[in-house]
């Protein structure tokens, strides 16, 4: 059972409050709309693929504080990296969400640990996760709209 | 069921929710002043001693689907595990019986609408089925292409959808009349958007968004000038104010057991007889046919022409109980205690920095839907389900209103009878917290 103390972590309750690469993206060369159609929550992702590389990813919308602060830490996670290496950590993020990551991946996960708590509230991993489902469309093929039903 | 069977769930009730009265079981209705016994009533409750992550349940989610008595829940299973036989079926004891309960039921739900006769209540699934026959039985049958179905801003999906579908399959129209910034709604509006075309008007009773309660007497006498049907949405009303089909003079009014404190899967349609009775059904099989050829059937009389197929027959029995137990409470009762519930939840949010209540009409009931500055509902949600607050977070079901108010969703704390002054400062204090947790 998830304490609120573990969900609402002050990592968290920041990166809603001021998140990370908020903003649209003049040069992008990708961009997919995100929407969680149960809670209403919308979210959309930019990307600026260089060859197989993310050189920069952005994001807006309205969602709750966890769908804004994952957004907002998926964001500073995955810039630079290849495609590959993103969709590894996808991976491993949805492992750790779902309650299923083996201890010894936590390292490998950086500054996502902040939303292992999400694990204690099943209802709120769409929440959590619509911002790497955005990025996953985004890496696997052009435009689009992508939904977390 | 039985009588005996009936009298016994329906003597539990009595005996545990009602002991405080000596006068006979229907004088509660009558004391609408007095603030209810909740003290007492809880007990009749099982899920209201749980606790949950440690603490006790408070349930403010009434709205979304309400609690059951154990009169309802023994009635249910004395149904299962003593009565239980298809009905209309067999010539054997148990047939006759369930048969009978079944029927029993029909007539209390009559009485407990002021219907002229049991002739008038369909059973159905829920509000939704009953707002979806109306439109693919009444509709299809009597609109077309130009016509025109007036709906409201702040009405519940499933009485705008099934229009939608109708509209499609007939080329009528669907007209909505717009809400004041109370979330009331704008009733010179509603006058000016009746018209020659107009074949059909469906209205929520009490807004599950808003808590509004719209002035229905009002509109169907308006509808009514013009010999315009009129539909009521009553999945709110029926837990939380007195219906009487008769005084409304409505043409249709649907209702859900499972908001009246009763099972889930069994629902009700009040349909005018007259209408009823030049309908069409809409679905076929078992029940409703007098007799079936191979080439063409005939139909029953109302309302088994509108229930195909073996119905929801303990279910029903559980409403019946609900029924009973409602009315033993008192709907009067119930609306003034409500009453009292709301307007202290209202002062006290409105004393928590950055609440803004959604929904501030006149007249309201028993729904307190509301933002907080800076937090987004769900969030607000899951900090209030860690106090054990049961609240529903999100657009209601009512995307229409939500835009309407500029907002992506509400929390929505909605009452029942059995909710306390205690309850609503546990919510008040919870939000408190959620204010300190997000600064
Ligand atoms: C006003 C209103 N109408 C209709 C419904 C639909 O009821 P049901 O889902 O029981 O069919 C609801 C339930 O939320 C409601 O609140």
């Amino acid at each position: 059972m998830g304490s609120l103390a573990t969900l609402y972590q002050d990592l968290i309750l920041d990166h809603n409050r001021a998140p990370q690469n908020y903003r649209s993206m003049e040069n992008a060369n990708r961009r997919v709309e995100g929407n969680n159609p149960l809670c209403g929550d919308k979210l959309t992702l930019w990307l600026r693929m260089e060859g197989d590389r993310i050189r920069d990813v952005s994001f807006q919308g309205s969602g709750c504080a966890i769908s804004r602060a994952s957004a907002s830490l998926m964001t500073a996670a995955v810039k630079g990296k290849t495609r590959q290496e993103a969709e590894d950590l996808f991976q491993r993020f949805r492992r750790m969400v779902t309650g299923s990551l083996d201890p010894s991946e936590a390292q490998s996960l950086g500054k996502l640990v902040a939303l292992a708590g999400v694990s204690g509230y099943p209802i709120r991993v769409k929440c959590a996760s619509l911002s790497w489902h955005a990025l996953k469309a985004a890496l696997d093929q052009s435009d689009g709209v992508v939904s977390t039903e | 069921m039985s009588e005996k069977a009936g009298k016994r769930e329906s003597g539990t009730a009595v005996r545990s929710s009602a002991s405080r009265t000596d006068v006979g079981p229907v004088a509660p209705t009558r004391l609408a002043a007095s603030p209810l016994d909740t003290g007492r009533l809880r007990v009749d409750f099982p899920i209201l001693d749980r606790r949950i992550r440690g603490k006790r349940l408070v349930y403010l989610d009434n709205a979304a689907t309400t609690q059951k008595p154990r009169a309802v829940i023994d009635a249910v299973s004395h149904f299962y595990t003593h009565e239980n036989a298809n009905i209309h079926r067999g010539v054997h004891h148990l047939s006759d019986r369930a048969t009978v309960a079944y029927d029993e039921v029909r007539q209390k739900t009559a009485r407990f609408l002021n219907a002229r006769s049991p002739r008038e209540v369909v059973f159905t699934r829920g509000t939704t089925d009953s707002i979806n026959l109306v439109a693919q039985s009444y509709g299809r049958a009597f609109l077309t292409a130009g016509d025109e179905i007036l709906i409201t801003g702040m009405e519940h999906h499933s009485n705008i959808v099934p229009w939608q579908l109708l509209c499609e399959q007939t080329g009528a129209v669907l007209r909505a009349v717009p809400l004041n910034s109370a979330g009331e709604l704008e009733l010179e509006q509603f006058a000016h958007l009746l018209n020659e075309r107009t074949r059909l008007v469906a209205v929520v009773h009490l807004s599950n968004a808003l808590g509004t309660i719209n002035p229905v007497k009002h509109l169907i006498g308006l509808a009514h000038v013009r010999n315009i049907p009129v539909l009521i949405d009553g999945a709110q009303s029926a837990p939380h104010l007195p219906l009487d089909v008769q005084e409304l003079d409505c043409d249709f009014l649907a209702f859900s057991g499972h908001k009246l404190f009763g099972p889930t899967g069994v629902g009700v349609l009040y349909g005018r007889e007259s209408l009823l009775e030049r309908m069409p059904p809409c679905q076929g099989g078992g029940g409703m046919i007098e007799t079936v050829t191979l080439e063409r059937s005939s139909w029953a009389p109302i309302p088994a022409k509108f229930e195909a197929g073996t119905p929801m027959i303990a279910q029903a029995i559980g409403l019946g109980a609900a029924i009973d137990y409602v009315s033993q409470v008192g709907l009067p009762a119930i609306a003034a205690w409500e009453k009292i519930l709301l307007d202290y939840a209202t002062h006290l949010c409105n004393r928590i920095d950055g609440v803004r209540i959604i929904g501030t009409a006149q007249d309201k009931a028993a729904v307190l839907s509301f933002v907080l500055d800076g937090v987004h509902p769900h969030d607000v949600g899951t900090i209030l389900d860690y106090d054990g607050i049961a609240v529903r977070a999100g657009h209601h079901c009512a995307q229409p209103v939500m835009r309407h108010f500029g907002v992506p969703a509400t929390v929505r704390a909605s009452f029942a009878f059995y909710n306390t002054k205690e309850e609503v400062e546990v919510l008040a204090d919870s939000l408190v917290r959620v204010r300190r947790i997000f600064g």
